[in-house]
């Protein structure tokens, strides 16, 4: 049963096909059986999820059961999680009991899913391969010597190995689409402000989203549509009505126009990526669709506005890690700085410690003008970008991802390799748009993703996109279990 | 644009980070090859672009001025690494 998406799992349950705790059992039996070598859990909850199973029955028998109540998902492990430890793939937070749920987790509680555990993810969302993680690396399920993509690695793998029925990730400048992408799966980044934030550990605030990571298009609506909505604890939070985003699944797509950026099929694309994308958009004009190529002039720029600006941001953030109120603290301080300066050397690992360095230096007096100032500056170019390709197309499509997932320790030289990974996602984050990864295709028996980029607040639209898409095809159907 | 050790210190100290020689010499290589990918930002005249802070140009919500949250003290420093009679314990910040 472990082999079914999210949705045929909900009418499985709904059939009384089996009971929530006969599936939470079953993937907590594949989570022992495959979890010390894929690594994508850091935390399983085996005796919350069975007590949420039997309560998710219980709710069930007395006809009280939603379309969520009694699916087992997992958590990335940067939500905060009353009473389960929330690590963030840190040594720093290696410690921490958060003393409250995280709105995503409480809305997920609320709809009576089962938490089967924490994902593995890099520190803090800081990388593109889910190596920068205190607990080591997750393995990708596809082939166990290639990363899974990153930050939601854990989350990613988890999906793709059938550990969970749906997972949710966060996505700062690809953390969700990259390691959709490089696993095979469907992953949602919605629009900045759709998810709240409250809860959720804090990286760069002005990019941060939370999403999914499921099998198709149809779980992700499913899921979102438990996430989705204003939270007044969250300030950032939208207050755009949230929908049912499983109402337009089956829209057909006569007549949607679909934008190619230029800049996405250039140099440094691998061919037989490429090869597989615009097959992949033919098959869209094949279901009615009208293809236009669009120009986003300033995408080049987007990775060099980005890391200023989620550095900056991630350096202000992080400065709250000091020892005092929680988290880790370094043996026998002699002094307040001392405390100070060996808490956050010893607590960060090397990545974070070099983002917070760059964040300090672009907002260090002198220097705030020529980097902070610029990079908003380019920041609305690239939006402007968007919004004048909008005008003329509903979606704009193209690679997630230059290549398929790479072996790991293979980019860790220089960060700045690993920068350019997320090269053509890091734009929707900086203009605060919806994005997607759907799979796409295999090139060499590895998953390849399409990205699919929707208007403010388009994500029915977007699932509808992706959704036809599944219809008429088979590639989220492929997995590496068999 | 290319970082030197005296640079990384500073930067170090004002991150309040403690570095050890090889890593200051790391991050001075790795930060010089950062800034050369941030400097190509500068091939794109902005003098007439207004800065973008975030995605959507919005107001910060307001709501009214009343007591919404219980004192959760005890629970909250549960987690402290020391805590003693609600107050959270540091280093001697006096001498």
């Amino acid at each position: 049963m472990i082999e079914l998406g999210l949705a045929p799992l909900s009418r499985a349950l709904a059939n009384g096909e089996f009971s929530s705790v006969e599936l939470t059992q079953a993937y907590l039996h594949q989570i022992a059986q495959e979890n010390s070598d894929l690594n994508a859990y850091v935390t399983v909850c085996e005796e919350l999820a069975l007590s949420q199973a039997r309560a998710a029955d219980e709710a069930r028998s007395q006809g009280n059961a939603g379309p969520l109540t009694g699916i087992p998902i997992a958590h990335k492990d940067l939500f905060c999680t009353q009473g389960i430890r929330t690590a963030c793939g840190s040594k720093m937070l290696d410690n921490f009991i958060a003393p409250y749920n995280a709105t995503v987790v409480e809305n997920f509680i609320k709809a009576g899913s089962v938490t089967l555990g924490k994902t593995n993810m890099d520190e803090f969302a800081m990388g593109s391969s889910n190596e920068t993680s205190f607990y080591g690396p997750v393995k990708n399920p596809w082939d166990r010597s290639l990363v899974p993509g990153g930050s939601s690695g854990g989350s990613a793998a988890a999906v793709a190995a059938r550990l969970c029925a749906g997972a949710t990730a966060t996505d700062t400048g690809g953390s969700i689409r990259q390691p959709a992408s490089f696993t095979g799966i469907t992953g949602l980044k919605p629009t900045y402000g759709r998810v709240s934030r409250w809860g959720m550990v804090a990286f760069a605030s002005s990019l941060d989203q939370a999403g999914t990571m499921t099998q198709s298009a149809e779980d992700a609506a499913m899921m979102l549509n438990v996430m989705a909505g204003l939270d007044l604890k969250d300030s950032t939070s939208s207050d755009t009505a949230a929908e049912d985003y499983t109402k337009d699944l089956d829209k057909p797509l006569a007549g949607l126009k679909i934008g190619i950026p230029t800049q996405h099929f250039s140099e440094g694309l691998n061919a037989d990526v490429e090869k597989c994308i615009r097959e992949a958009i033919a098959e869209f004009e094949k279901l009615g669709a009208t293809v236009r190529e669009v120009s986003l002039d300033n995408s080049h720029l987007s990775v060099s506005a980005y890391y200023v600006i989620a550095p900056a941001e991630a350096s202000a953030n992080l400065s709250r890690y000091d020892g005092v109120r929680y988290g880790y603290r370094c043996k026998d301080p002699v002094n307040l700085e001392d405390m100070y300066k060996r808490t956050r050397s010893e607590g960060f690992g090397t990545e974070v410690k070099r983002r917070i360095m760059v964040g300090t230096y672009a907002l260090s007096a002198g220097y705030y003008d020529a980097y902070y100032i610029k990079a908003q500056k380019i920041r609305r170019l690239i939006k402007n970008d968007f919004q004048k390709a909008f005008e003329e197309v509903d979606v704009i499509m193209g690679p997630t991802s230059p290549h398929t997932a790479f072996a790991i320790g293979s980019k860790n030289d220089d960060p700045v390799t690993m920068y350019l990974e997320d090269i053509y996602t890091i734009a929707v984050n900086l203009a605060g748009l919806p994005g997607m990864s759907i799979p796409a295709g295999l090139v060499n028996g590895l998953p390849v993703g399409l990205q699919i980029v929707g208007k403010d607040f388009a994500e029915a639209q977007l699932l509808n996109v992706a959704h036809k898409f599944q219809q008429a095809t088979d590639w989220h159907e492929k997995s590496p279990v068999n | 644009m290319s970082i030197e050790l005296g640079d990384v210190e500073n930067i170090a100290h004002l991150a309040r980070l403690d570095l050890t020689e090889k890593e200051k010499e790391e991050a001075a290589s790795s930060m010089s090859n950062i800034l050369n990918l941030i400097d190509q930002m500068q091939s794109v005249n902005t003098d007439d672009v207004a800065p973008l802070a975030h995605a959507f140009d919005t107001a910060q919500r307001l709501r009214e001025d009343k007591v919404t949250e219980t004192d959760q003290r005890d629970e909250l420093q549960k987690i402290a690494p020391e805590a003693e009679d609600g107050l959270f314990l540091v280093p001697k910040v006096i001498e």
